[in-house]
């Protein structure tokens, strides 16, 4: 966080000395590209919130912990698809996890998935890359976090 | 007309901030608690996203084409590939941050399976995530699951490549 902070500040600073037009043109053309997401974005963040509530993610993770196998692997894939739980949350919650035994395989798919598989953010993603490019990625995605999940399961 | 496309677009916003608000004053907890996870999300959001589209401005007005386009664009090979990678790890933040970056990548003529690429990296391998990762469940595990995750992405990134075109363009939103 701090690491970003600095870099933008240095990277403004720099800019501004070099060319004052340029800098203003560059840090508009930002802005205006962040006020046209907010929207959509903070829709996304409502949604996720109530989805949230309805499943507390230490609800979520119980689920987790309670089948291994074909079983546990589709329930991580699932639930690590659609759950936007930030990893500052995720991961320390999934070390406590492992301690308490989850099977390694069902931990690294719901890894995999949290992290490359967006359901919520889907429609914020459809207005970048537009809905087919945008539903075969997380398509493909899915398939390949399942995929590292399993090879991380065998070789660990 | 501007106040019109103000209301369609936070049309929901608008309906999430009165119950809220609603919630509050009648301390109905479910309200409470959405707006608790809400509030999170928002400092997460807010703390990183507006100085990264800055950047992401500062990067479009700067930034020649032709230099993106040489070291990422469609003929640049694994180097280009690299690049995209070694650019991803050092971010940090929810893949939604990632959008805009790929977005201008791509104006600047990136090639499609660099930006697939880039976008796989940064879901897997950012290396503050990674920090996080190591500390909680452990370095084997990290290792591991980095290092199978590289070929699939970028796997993903050539099969996207092959499905949406070579002429595909990331829109600006």
């Amino acid at each position: 966080m701090q690491i970003l902070i600095v870099t933008s500040a240095v990277c403004l600073l720099l800019s501004f000395a070099a060319d004052k037009k340029k800098t203003l043109d560059g840090t508009m053309r930002g802005i205006k590209m962040f006020v046209n997401m907010l929207p959509a974005l903070l829709t996304v963040l409502a949604m996720v919130s109530i989805f949230l509530y309805l499943v507390p993610d230490d609800t979520i993770l119980k689920y987790l912990g309670r089948h291994s196998g074909p079983l546990g692997i589709a329930i991580a894939a699932i639930i690590g698809s659609v759950a936007l739980i930030p990893g500052f949350i995720a991961l320390p919650l999934a070390g406590i996890f492992l301690q308490k035994g989850i099977d390694y395989t069902v931990l690294a798919v719901f890894i995999t998935t949290l992290m490359m598989v967006g359901f919520f953010t889907l429609p914020l993603e459809i207005k970048y890359f537009g809905k087919k490019a945008a539903v075969i990625r997380n398509i493909l995605s899915f398939t390949g976090a399942v995929v590292i999940g399993i090879l991380v399961g065998i070789f660990i | 007309m501007k106040l019109h496309k103000l209301l369609k677009d936070y049309f929901w916003m608008i309906i999430f901030a009165v119950f809220l608000s609603g919630s509050s004053v009648f301390a109905f907890e479910p309200g409470t608690k959405i707006y608790g996870n809400f509030y999170l999300f928002f400092v997460e959001m807010i703390s990183f996203l507006p100085l990264m589209f800055i950047l992401v401005g500062l990067f479009d007005v700067w930034v020649p084409k032709e230099k993106i386009e040489r070291h990422v664009g469609p003929e640049s090979g694994i180097i280009g590939t690299f690049w995209v990678v070694v650019l991803a790890t050092f971010q940090a933040g929810p893949l939604y941050g990632a959008f805009p970056v790929a977005y201008i990548l791509s104006k600047k003529g990136a090639s499609i399976r660099n930006i697939f690429i880039y976008l796989g990296a940064f879901s897997c391998i950012k290396i503050p995530m990674l920090a996080f990762e190591i500390g909680f469940v452990g370095l084997n595990f990290s290792i591991l699951r980095s290092i199978i995750s590289l070929p699939v992405f970028i796997i993903i990134g050539i099969i996207m490549e092959k499905i949406v075109g070579k002429d595909y363009k990331v829109n600006k939103v």
